[in-house]
């Protein structure tokens, strides 16, 4: 573990694999949404040059009447929407697991360029030379997000599979080896 | 390119269902920058003096501060600006939250209101989608709840809603208007209910693009901890445990008595006991650092926000503890009610009932207790009915109405308003002269700038001195020059008045809140914003090249023109004055000496009108014809050109 805002404590980690951790402390929020504000800031071009909490790659969520305020970060990119989702109950109210979810995804218009449809995904406002903290957490004065960086310490993973490999897997698993190999004989027989 | 603010305005006319969007004169920004400036300019244009405030010429606007929603921390007070059936003036209220940036992201500056609808209404703003919905549904909901239900009916938990609650809709004068964890008060709630506007929903999701990007997020970013770190902004009574400065020194009942001795270590043990309670959590603005408003949840209550002294001035008035004042707040804020002034009414009324001027003719089923009492009369006055119908005009007019004697005890208003309960012994000059010539209704949204008291220790006070960035250097003499308990000079006064109203007529125009800026430096003279740094904000948001004296000039052109919007409707010298018991021992010739050099420094009449040389000289020329025209002023009256040469920010 280390000092996220230490400077000298981040070279030190650079030759090591280091996750990055934005942690959020539900009980600060106040609700200011100035990290919204600073990440569409930082991300707009050019840099800082117009504001859009829209455009933001992290987002508040807030419920004033049932005193909630989630700041939630936006992941990947699903093209979509799952099913079987949670419901979660909180003091009393019922809230759809999409309330919370980071994904950027097609049922609802979280995490997805205003103009462009284009999903966003939160970089950790990577740049050269990198940030102590993203700008998120810069602003967040109040302390409900907070960076910290981690050495990995889980186990190496196994070497990389080819990417055939996991390809060919895939299809045997869907479809059975024999028509696999059926469709592969009937094409390479058309030459 | 308009940068730090959209260059458009949405005018919608409630009468014939009509929504426009109007470009804005770009040259208007740079006279007047925003927020109340502009809208006063459009209040000058477009309501004449012959309106009558219930009338459906008169107009409603929400503004934008001109660096709301650009990356200035702490730009997020809307400004709300119409005519107070009250006062039958100029009526002005801000609200922090989270409207006014959404508005401008929504891709207007303004929206202007005019005309009456038949049956209520909402107004939905989604971008460049705008309509007028029905709002039966809603009525005599109470408007945080009424907000949520917006939300919900939309589909846009993002939206950010402006609402009135059963208050406003019947016209009460104390009406509010209730967004997020903020409130105007003052009088501009009735308007949107006369005018039938229950709410307005916004949603926006367009950019807002600023001049000069590296420079200003440069100077911005530091701020956050600036802000953060001042324990001197912020509203810091909200914070405090420790009442004993408000218990003390606040009079309680009808502005009556001063508790001295009321607060001990035990009540703060209780009091606090019972706060944390309630407590759901703090809360703050956009894009403000600080956490001046209390999330609560009172057992029997909706959840609301407190926020500033209302914790305690239902109590006070009441002659009850704070848990009663938390209970009512629950009730107060759903209706929509202003917690300075409505306090006041409840206590007058219950000093006019003990008086025998009113029964229980008037009264029936009036209960014993004060807490009984002040939930009686809420009911009463938010249903406009019985007494409640003349209650509900405020003090001043319901003492009329009332008659037998009920003159006597109004008072506490000022200019027909209702002030804050404060009643102390000796004259204050600047204070007489904020309180008289003041503009905006309440002492707390003209002083603030200048210390209230002097620091006895002239080591201490001249290392103030040295560190008070925020303060032009004649101030820093008089401070230095200002012995404890002694009056500040005529020349003093007359500046120290000046400086306090002129940095809330900057944060006003640019939405700044004042609990970072006009309203804060007179704790520790260290505001996070002042006249010397904000010019570099508004110039690298804007492209305006600004400097101090120029901002100080803005601020003096709408101050003044505020100041004739009121002189068209009547206002003179003879009006101003503060509640005659504010101070026990007053000093009737230096008043009126001080009112002589005030009227002379700020370039006024004797009568307290701005002369023509003073309005041209602000490019107000189209305002000193009128006045001209309307025989309210010769054009040849002396100004007093010397002394305004004085109000500079060096």
């Amino acid at each position: 573990m280390t000092d996220a805002k230490g400077t000298a404590a981040v070279k030190d980690l650079a030759d090591k694999k280091v996750l990055k951790h934005i942690k959020v402390d539900l009980d600060k929020c106040i609700g200011c949404r100035a990290c919204e504000m600073a990440c569409s800031a930082f991300h707009s071009k050019p840099r800082f040059s117009s504001t859009n909490p829209a455009r933001s790659r992290i987002r508040v969520v807030i419920d004033e009447k049932n005193d909630m305020y989630v700041p939630i970060r936006a992941g990947d990119y699903t093209p979509a929407e799952c099913t079987g989702r949670h419901k979660y109950t909180i003091n009393g109210k019922e809230y759809n697991e999409c309330s919370f979810c980071g994904v950027s995804c097609p049922s609802r218009d979280y995490f997805i360029e205003p103009d462009s449809g284009l999903p966003l995904k939160c970089d950790m406002c990577e740049e050269d030379p990198t940030l102590t903290e993203p700008w998120c957490v810069k602003v967040c004065r109040c302390d409900c997000l907070t960076f910290a960086e981690e050495e990995d310490d889980r186990e190496e993973q196994p070497e990389k599979r080819d990417e055939m490999e996991i390809g060919l897997e895939s299809l045997i698993l869907k479809h059975g080896l024999d028509k696999v190999l059926d469709m592969v004989a009937r094409m390479s027989s058309k030459g | 390119m308009r940068y730090a603010e959209t260059g458009f305005n949405l005018e919608i006319d409630l009468s014939r269902g009509s929504i426009e969007r109007v470009a804005t004169d770009p040259r208007d920004t740079a006279l007047h920058l925003g927020g109340q400036g502009t809208a006063a300019k459009i209040l000058w244009e477009r309501v004449g003096p012959e309106v009558d405030p219930f009338s459906p010429d008169n107009l409603l606007i929400f503004s934008t501060g001109l660096l709301h929603g650009t990356p200035v921390p702490g730009a997020n007070r809307t400004s709300v600006d119409t005519f107070s059936p009250q006062t039958d003036r100029y009526s002005h209220s801000l609200f922090g939250g989270f409207f006014g940036p959404e508005l401008k992201h929504a891709g207007y500056d303004k929206i202007i209101i005019r005309g009456k609808s038949p049956d209520f209404v909402y107004l939905w703003i989604h971008n460049g989608k705008v309509e007028l919905r029905d709002a039966t549904h809603l009525e005599g909901k109470g408007a945080l709840d009424t907000a949520s239900t917006i939300k919900a009916e939309l589909k846009q938990p993002e939206a950010q809603v402006a609402a009135i609650g059963l208050a406003g809709e019947n016209r009460v004068f104390m009406a509010t208007i209730e967004h997020a964890n903020s409130s105007a008060s003052r009088g501009v709630g009735v308007i949107m209910g006369d005018k039938r506007l229950k709410a307005i929903a916004v949603r926006g999701t367009n950019d807002i693009n600023v001049a000069r990007p590296e420079e200003l997020f440069g100077i911005s970013s530091p701020m956050y901890e600036a802000i953060y770190e001042n324990p001197d902004c912020g509203d810091l009574l909200a914070h405090e445990d420790d009442e004993e400065f408000h218990v003390n020194n606040f009079a309680w009942g009808n502005a009556r008595e001063r508790q001295k001795g009321y607060w001990n270590h035990e009540r703060e043990e209780q009091w606090t006991a019972i706060t944390e309670s309630v407590r759901l959590r703090w809360t703050g603005c956009y894009n403000c650092p600080k956490d001046c408003h209390m999330a609560v949840s009172y057992p029997g209550r909706p959840p609301y926000f407190q926020k500033c002294y209302s914790k305690l001035t239902y109590a006070m008035a009441a002659y009850e503890e704070i848990g009663f004042n938390y209970d009512i707040l629950g009730v107060t804020q759903e209706h929509g009610l202003d917690g300075f002034s409505t306090p006041q009414v409840l206590a007058f009324a219950v000093e006019l009932y003990d008086a025998g001027i009113l029964t229980d003719e008037d009264l029936p089923d009036f209960p014993p207790d004060g807490a009984g009492r002040f939930f009686y009369l809420v009911e009463k006055i938010v249903h406009r009915e019985g007494i409640g119908d003349v209650l509900a005009n405020g003090v001043y007019h319901a003492a009329r109405a009332i008659g037998k004697g009920a003159e006597e005890y109004d008072h506490n208003t000022m200019k027909k308003f209702e002030q804050v309960p404060l009643k102390l012994s000796m004259i204050n000059y600047p204070y007489f002269l904020m309180y008289a010539t003041g503009e905006k209704m309440n002492i707390t949204q003209i002083e603030g700038s200048y210390p209230q008291v002097p620091i006895a220790d002239l080591e201490e006070r001249k290392a103030f001195t040295e560190r008070w960035a925020a303060a032009p250097e004649r101030f820093k003499e008089y401070f230095m020059e200002w012995e404890p308990r002694a009056h500040p000079t005529v020349e003093a006064s007359i500046n120290i008045a000046d400086w306090n109203e002129t940095m809330h007529y900057v944060d006003d125009a640019v939405g700044t809140c004042a609990f970072l800026s006009s309203f804060t430096g007179q704790w520790a003279g260290q505001p996070p914003y002042h006249i010397h740094n904000l010019p570099d904000f508004i110039s690298h948001a804007t492209g305006l090249d600004l400097d101090s004296d120029g901002l100080w000039k803005i601020a003096r052109r709408n101050r003044n023109l505020i100041r004739a919007i009121n002189v068209r409707r009547g206002l003179r010298r003879a009006d101003e004055k503060p509640p005659a018991d504010h101070w026990k021992k007053r000093d009737p010739e230096m008043e009126q000496k001080l009112l002589d050099a005030y009227y002379e420094f700020k370039g006024w009449t004797n009568d307290g009108i701005p002369t023509k040389q003073t309005l041209d000289d602000l490019s107000l020329g189209y305002v000193s014809d009128d006045l001209v025209e309307r025989g309210i002023l010769s054009g040849d009256e002396q100004s007093g050109s010397e002394a305004t040469v004085g109000a500079s920010a060096e």
